[in-house]
């Protein structure tokens, strides 16, 4: 979007890009925010026409989140230099209640439900349906049931919201903003935390609103989602708007939007990678471990499997497969109650009792969840990378600063952290910077083996892109790699042998020619032979 | 601005509290027409307040760790009459009273760290229930009486730096405590910035690093002269040399140590420190113990001061330590916290009831202001952290620009420049 001076919204022909006629509903015009030595936004526009998908790509970082926040008013009218029209008229919303009101309601990524209230009272939260404030629970239920029909959810309302997974709580979200009137619905990066079965359906329930009038803007890093669903996608780069495409229209596939969102052509989505493996050094066998809290439920059932030297070993499975159990049940029992099973390392068995043990044995394990598992959000780039193995840099109980510095330092040059230094927080860096500064707390540590769980997840195309080498590197160095993730083209491209699990037991292995996604899928989905049964029976 | 900013460093936080201290100070010597400044108040001050700086050290590495002690008063108390009668009853001569007493600490931080480390109860609980128990446990043991303590032990509270060498008109030990110490920050400087050119990082101009340690030695020399100069008999009080030492222990300790880190890991994050190999039950225990030996301590130097122990020593001081803690930066959510910070916000505390006894004014009148400097420092913590800056320079320097009317902003310092093109932060967090 080029052309700054947009003709006033309503009219036919306001269309800008495509020059086609189109009721808009929303116009951003000159969006520019600031923050105090950063500009965020810069002249961002764009137009969203009635009953489309609209999605939003762009890097992180790119100002996506910012811009959302603009027009719901989180950023309140005055923050900003710019003009919002929605639905023809100018608006300022000053907080989320003006923007709610107007009928634009945004689903965050991190959902905002109250898990020990039911999902009745966190549809109508804030939105009660009451009168001279008490509430009436019948007409409560009795809607909130209409709701979760609306949006395919077969649950009870009186349900609580941490007795459902997080796909079903995805639709919860929606559902509340259903009950709001919502004329233009914001998801960001709706599909983050879902399995495919749920991303799937999640998508169809965008489409099915389209249908019925809802328009959306969706932000996403998924691109083949947004392939799949947007009508409109407009590319942010920068704080800038670069520029929007109509997917039918122009034809649009996944690497025509890399090329926007980069500013150039990805040549390709992995680097290249010759790999040398050698023997095999990591044996798990018959391992079985009981879930935390429910006694007789297994977790990880008779699991063997095994990495050879310099091999990259996919971990394939649906959400809740178990695979980030079985991972951290294997660091040092950091999840779960251990029942049998024994690691076999360089042709010794291993009882790891803690993460310290595991540490000590060359384990390394990278968490799925870099915010509330992986970092201390509070600390500098250069306490956190050595953090895990202090010991390395401690004479007696004192930690040689020097040390500290130049190892930070180090890592911070050989993965091309993007910070001024190394005393910079992590709190301030990108997804994708923060990843690397885990890489290098557990690189720091020396380990034989690294276990990535989901390490791009959040993390844009082209850090993506510098992970996937340091991976690769890695294995090159004759480490082990266990790399767990939810995106199988990534499992696909970076892997030697992959291994699917659902439900707690290791369900097949195929070799890197063997593997696409439709014989993944077929494994990942397979029934464990003797399913709940078995589980009953070993506890 | 900037030399400013430069001279005193990164840590803009501290800084403010710093200079909060300083023009407190400077706001009471001009109301009290010269009383705040004299070397007998200062002392005073010193010895006054130093037990309640003895639990805020404690009480900062508590709250970094995400918890609370809530029990300090009653264990000061508890230990402070159990040291009182078994150097009586027993015979113990004061040294291995201090150490009886240490010890009680220690046993009672162990029973407070096992409730809290290993059966998982909140500390804010456990600690409830001990600020009952202990306080109980002070009347139990000295039925409700006041219990003396000898001369010599009364040293820890109430005594000073004797006077040795020929007579300078100061007290000589004091004196060059003074400069040894101005001497070590110097050569401690230099060998640092040696290190740093050593290893090709950047370091500041020679002339920060030196006006910033000729201003740091101004203030030393002119204190040590004030504690000094003080009564024959006067100096620098015994009290202030243990505060002094736990200072520069617990500093080194929080930065450069193992468990230093390990705490504040685990109060900024206990699932990520647990996956990085910390062991978390093992860390709040030693927080919790600690803070008990530290208390124990507390009570020994006021029991000694005041000639005694009584039944309602220590009634509040939790209080005191906590407010001293949260005024020095820390947060009520645990991760973020210094020692030296914890220190000056007792001071601030200190020096702003100091002043206002010596005005006369009530102590009804001293709480509330005092309540509400405390509601103060930390509400301009959170603006400044809503506001994504720490840093009060900071904020003078936007309203200097503000005053210039022009829309050129002048470029900020070097770091925030490098920052800004890669930091997606400021726009993605929050």
């Amino acid at each position: 979007m080029s052309d700054p001076s947009t003709p006033a919204p309503g009219h036919a022909g306001s269309d800008v890009t495509s020059g086609q006629p189109g009721n808009v509903i929303l116009e951003m015009r000159d969006i520019t925010k600031e923050f105090p030595g950063v500009k965020a936004l810069s002249n961002v526009s764009m137009a969203v026409r009635r009953g489309e998908v609209h999605a939003i790509c762009g890097e992180n970082g790119a100002g996506k989140s910012t811009l959302m926040k603009v027009l719901s008013g989180v950023y309140p009218a005055g923050s900003y230099d710019g003009e919002i029209h929605f639905e023809g008229r100018l608006v300022e919303f000053h907080n989320i209640r003006d923007s709610e009101h107007a009928g634009i309601v945004i689903i965050h990524q991190e959902l905002a439900l109250i898990p020990e209230m039911s999902i009745a009272e966190n549809i109508f939260l804030g939105n009660e349906t009451a009168s001279g404030g008490v509430i009436d629970w019948l007409s409560t239920r009795v809607k909130a049931r209409e709701l979760l029909a609306r949006v395919g959810l077969q649950e009870e309302p009186d349900t609580k919201i941490r007795e459902i997974g997080v796909g079903k709580q995805q639709l919860v979200e929606i559902a509340k903003a259903l009950s709001k009137d919502v004329k233009l619905l914001i998801l960001d990066e709706p599909t983050a935390a879902l399995n495919e079965g749920d991303s799937q359906h999640l998508l169809d329930l965008i489409a099915g609103l389209r249908a019925k009038g809802v328009t959306c803007i969706m932000i996403s890093h998924k691109l083949n989602e947004i392939e799949q669903i947007a009508d409109s996608i407009t590319i942010i780069r920068d704080g800038r708007s670069i520029e929007t495409l109509r997917v039918k229209e122009d034809g649009v596939d996944e690497n025509r939007i890399i090329r926007g969102m980069v500013g150039r052509d990805l040549e390709s989505r992995f680097p290249d990678h010759t790999p040398k493996i050698g023997e095999v050094f990591f044996e798990v066998k018959n391992w079985t471990v009981r879930h935390p809290s429910v006694p007789d439920r297994l977790v990880a059932k008779h699991s063997d499997f095994f990495v050879r030297r310099g091999e990259i070993v996919g971990f394939a499975g649906l959400m809740g497969a178990g695979r980030t159990e079985l991972m951290r049940s294997l660091f040092g029992r950091s999840y779960g109650t251990y029942v049998e099973g024994s690691i076999v390392k360089d042709g010794k068995e291993l009882r790891l009792r803690s993460v310290a043990d595991a540490i000590d044995a060359g384990l390394a394990y990278v968490t799925e969840d870099r915010k509330s598992l992986g970092l201390n959000l509070l600390d500098d780039i250069k306490r956190t990378t050595v953090s895990a193995r202090l010991s390395r840099i401690t004479k007696g109980f004192v930690v040689d600063d020097r040390q500290e510095y130049n190892y930070a330092e180090s890592y911070r040059k050989s993965l091309r952290t993007k910070a001024p230094n190394v005393d910079e927080g992590v709190a301030k860096l990108s997804g994708g910077n923060q990843q690397k500064v885990v890489l290098a707390k557990w690189l720091f540590t020396e380990p034989d083996l690294l276990i990535l769980d989901e390490p791009t997840r959040g993390i844009d195309v082209g850090a993506k892109f510098e992970i996937y080498g340091i991976i690769q590197r890695m294995a090159s160095e004759g480490k082990g790699v266990i790399l767990v993730s939810s995106e199988l083209p990534e499992l696909i491209g970076l892997s030697d042998r992959i291994y699917t699990i659902s439900e707690g037991a290791v369900t097949g292995v195929l070799d890197r020619e063997q593997a696409d996604q439709e014989s993944l899928m077929r494994l990942m989905t397979r029934r464990t032979p003797g399913g709940g049964d078995r589980s009953r029976e070993s506890a | 601005m900037d030399k400013v900013k430069k001279i005193f460093g990164g840590d803009t936080r501290q800084l403010g509290m710093i200079f909060a201290l300083v023009a407190l100070i400077i706001f009471f010597q001009i109301w009290t027409a010269g009383l705040t400044l004299t070397p007998d108040n200062v002392i005073n001050i010193f010895q006054q307040n130093s037990y309640i700086l003895v639990l805020a050290i404690g009480m900062v590495l508590v709250i970094i760790a995400g918890h609370i002690d809530l029990s300090v008063g009653s264990v000061a108390a508890f230990v402070g009459i159990s040291v009182a009668i078994a150097m009586r009853d027993w015979g113990l001569s004061w040294w291995l009273g201090i150490l009886f007493g240490l010890a009680l600490g220690a046993l009672v931080g162990a029973w407070q760290g096992l409730w809290t480390a290993y059966v998982g109860i909140p500390a804010f609980i456990v600690t409830l229930s001990g600020m009952l128990l202990f306080r109980g446990a002070n009347q139990y043991v000295g039925k409700s009486n006041s219990v003396p303590v000898s001369d010599d032990f009364q040293v820890i509270g109430g005594g000073y730096l004797p006077e040795v060498g020929p007579n300078t008109g100061y007290n000589n030990l004091t004196v060059l405590l003074g400069l040894l110490l101005a001497a070590g920050i110097v050569y401690g400087a230099l060998r640092s910035r040696r290190a740093l050119v050593k290893l090709g990082a950047e370091v500041e101009d020679a002339w920060v690093m030196w006006v910033r340690l000729a201003l740091i030695c101004a203030a030393i020399i002119a204190a040590t002269l004030l504690f000094g100069s003080g009564r024959p008999g006067t100096s620098f009080p015994v009290a202030g040399m243990i505060l002094a030492v736990l200072v520069l222990l617990y500093g080194f300790i929080s930065n450069r140590t193992v468990i230093g880190r390990h705490i504040y890991a685990v109060g900024g994050n206990r699932h990520a420190a647990e996956l990085s190999g910390v062991k978390s039950k093992k860390v709040n225990f030693l927080v919790m113990m600690n803070m008990s030996i530290l208390a124990a301590l507390a009570g020994m130097i006021f029991v000694a001061r005041s000639t005694a122990s009584g039944p309602a020593d220590g009634v509040g001081w939790e209080l005191d330590a906590i407010a001293a803690v949260f005024i020095g930066g820390a947060a009520v959510t645990g991760g973020v916290g210094t020692v030296v910070g914890s220190i000056v916000g007792g001071l601030v505390m200190a020096v702003l009831n100091n002043g206002l006894q010596l005005k006369g004014i009530g102590a009804d009148a001293t709480q509330m202001i005092k309540g509400l400097v405390l509601l103060v420092a930390v509400a301009f913590d959170v603006y400044n952290k809503s506001q994504g800056r720490a840093s009060l320079i900071g904020l003078l320097m936007r309203n200097a620009r503000g005053r210039g009317g022009g829309d050129d902003v002048t470029p900020p310092p070097s770091a925030e420049t490098e920052t800004a093109p890669i930091n997606e932060s400021i726009r993605q967090s929050s």
